[in-house]
């Protein structure tokens, strides 16, 4: 714009730079303090320089944490969430789009309303499920021919129990819906005009062409994983399963000594770096998955 | 809304939705169910099989002071860090959108806190909002007890808003941004010529245009302040829901009741009241979001 505004652009740089102070800010303490001695962290007023201690207070966080075991874990956790929710919701919209099955209707509402039941307010009988997988099949089995089958699965303390549970996606599976929408029907009378069957088409053109979507998915997804709490929290008792959220209690500094919280800072910002560079590195594929899933 | 052209096939949709569906079944309707059970029935507490009590769960829920208590604190949460994110957010995209040399770094920038997990920025928070450090320490060294979170409840409540605005603030500036980016280049062109300065257009005509977009952020955070996940993990990882209660969010109030009390009945009620608010929320929002999007 034409326009020459001296006050406002120094005021929108004030503002900007507020802002900057607000959202950043955090960071800058958290590096600062990770980066002391612990004589420096709790000196009044608090120094925002940082200083040469962290790769100290880094392997005292790793050690007291065992972060190298809960990292592991919640890489595995992360991208087992990701890969699961990026197919399985592929899938579903795919049966939902393609398909005059009758039952499309139902596929599609029985994914929407999953959109109200978040973990919290069924947590109990979710944890029943994991402990025991294939209750719910007894007992259908049980009710409708009267057969007592007796076969157990318990989840607790896996891999299977720590991302199972939370594959299950609404918003992908719309997501993808959305985006099969907007293909032209030529592409599918194309596509069996040349001999190719659903499958085919699903797997030549469908995925490929969705290539943008998954990436924007793939973002958010495995921020969305990495900063599961609850859910770990509740079902792993094993530490050989622990991941980072739940290491957090084990950095909480101590009552009775003075409160180290370098290294606790330290391992925070250790815990913290994995999603923080996803969302810095792939900011576009992450922002359009955002943007893309809440329409 | 339907595609002209489908494939014929019986069995194969089924087949591809199938894994979702059994997840779908066993790890939301199956509980599902089960909490509606709970809800309506009570477990002997020397064995016995539960029986059904009619609305006995939902009456001593509802004359629970407690109950109304987290209920207050989730209403003052999920409003007061709301509106925060949306103006901040506001505040900042407004700004960014003037496109001054240097904004774009800003904006990369402002979208950072949302990578961050609400356990893991409540654990930071509690050494930057620490009493005896830092900027609050100066404070409090002019007036004892100016800021104190684990002594007052408003200011525990005050600390767990301050950690839910700082990470969602990211979150409502990436939609105003893309959505001040919409506003066609010629209405403001068209009112600086009428010589209306940067501000004046904000209010007039970016704000206004944006009226879509706020009432969708507030929709969304609304229901993120009230069952959002990171309201859980910020509230048990910083205050555990205290001092005396006054950070006790709903959804902290049932994992606590079924986990800590054992009460699954009183949770399931609560779970139940809860979930009703949800859909009025999931209505209002997709009526409204319905409107907006367009297949071509």
């Amino acid at each position: 714009m034409i326009q020459r505004t001296p006050y406002a652009d120094a005021f929108t740089y004030f503002v900007m730079i507020l802002g900057f102070i607000l959202l950043i800010g955090p960071f800058l303490v958290i590096i600062a303090g990770a980066t002391q001695t612990l004589q420096q962290i709790n000196s009044v007023p608090f120094r925002f320089m940082p200083q040469g201690q962290f790769l100290e207070n880094a392997s005292a966080a790793w050690a007291r944490a065992d972060l190298a075991r809960a990292i592991g874990n919640s890489f595995v956790m992360a991208g087992l969430i990701t890969v699961g929710k990026v197919v399985l919701s592929a899938m579903t919209a795919f049966a939902i789009v393609y398909f005059r099955s009758p039952l499309r209707h139902f596929f599609f509402w029985a994914v929407f309303i999953t959109l109200m039941l978040p973990l919290e307010v069924r947590v109990v009988p979710t944890y029943n499920v994991a402990a025991d997988m294939f209750e719910p099949f007894r007992l259908l089995i049980a009710f409708v021919t009267g057969i007592e089958v007796s076969v157990e699965w318990n989840l607790l303390n896996s891999y299977a129990g720590l991302t199972l549970p939370l594959i299950a996606t609404a918003t992908g599976t719309f997501l993808y819906r959305q985006f099969f929408m907007t293909l032209p029907d030529e592409l599918a009378e194309a596509a069996r005009m040349d001999g190719s069957g659903p499958v085919r088409f699903f797997f030549e053109m469908l995925l490929p062409l969705s290539r943008t979507n998954m990436l924007a998915l793939t973002t958010i997804m495995f921020v969305y994983g990495w900063n599961q709490y609850l859910w770990p929290l509740l079902m792993v008792t094993d530490p050989t399963y622990k991941t980072t959220m739940m290491s957090l209690s084990a950095l909480v500094p101590s009552e009775n000594a003075t409160p180290d919280w370098n290294v606790t800072l330290a391992g925070t910002l250790i815990i913290m770096t994995p999603p923080l560079l996803v969302v810095a590195l792939l900011q576009r594929w992450f922002v359009r998955g955002l943007v893309a899933t809440e329409k | 809304m339907d595609k002209r052209s489908v494939f014929k096939s019986v069995w194969l949709p089924i087949l591809f939705a199938a894994p979702q569906m059994l997840l779908v079944f066993l790890f939301f309707y199956w509980p599902a169910v089960a909490v509606l059970r709970w809800a309506f029935t009570l477990e002997p507490p020397f064995g016995g099989n539960a029986e059904f009590v009619g609305f006995a769960n939902f009456v001593e829920v509802l004359t629970n002071p407690l109950y109304w208590n987290s209920v207050m604190v989730s209403v003052i949460f999920a409003l007061a860090g709301t509106l925060t994110t949306i103006f901040i957010g506001l505040v900042l995209a407004l700004a960014a959108d003037r496109q001054l040399p240097g904004s774009g770094l800003f904006r990369f920038l402002y979208i950072l806190p949302y990578a961050i997990a609400g356990p893991a920025a409540g654990m930071a928070f509690r050494f930057i909002l620490s009493p005896e450090r830092g900027i609050a320490a100066s404070l409090n060294a002019m007036w004892p007890d100016f800021w104190n979170p684990a002594k007052y409840g408003s200011h525990a409540l005050i600390f767990v808003i301050i950690i839910f605005a700082w990470k969602w603030a990211g979150y409502t500036f990436i939609f105003l941004f893309a959505g001040l980016q919409s506003v066609p280049k010629a209405l403001t062109e068209a009112a600086a010529m009428d010589g209306s300065g940067p501000i004046r257009r904000a209010i007039d005509i970016q704000v206004p245009l944006l009226a879509p977009t706020l009432f969708f952020l507030l929709v969304i955070m609304m229901t993120e302040g009230f069952v959002g996940a990171d309201t859980f993990g910020i509230v048990h990882r910083t205050t555990n829901g205290g001092p005396n209660h006054a950070t006790e969010v709903m959804v902290f109030g049932i994992v606590n009741e079924a986990f800590q009390g054992l009460n699954y009945s009183g949770a399931a009620a609560q779970s139940i009241i809860l979930i009703g608010l949800i859909m009025v929320f999931t209505f209002i929002q997709f009526r409204f979001v319905e409107r907006r999007v367009h297949y071509k």
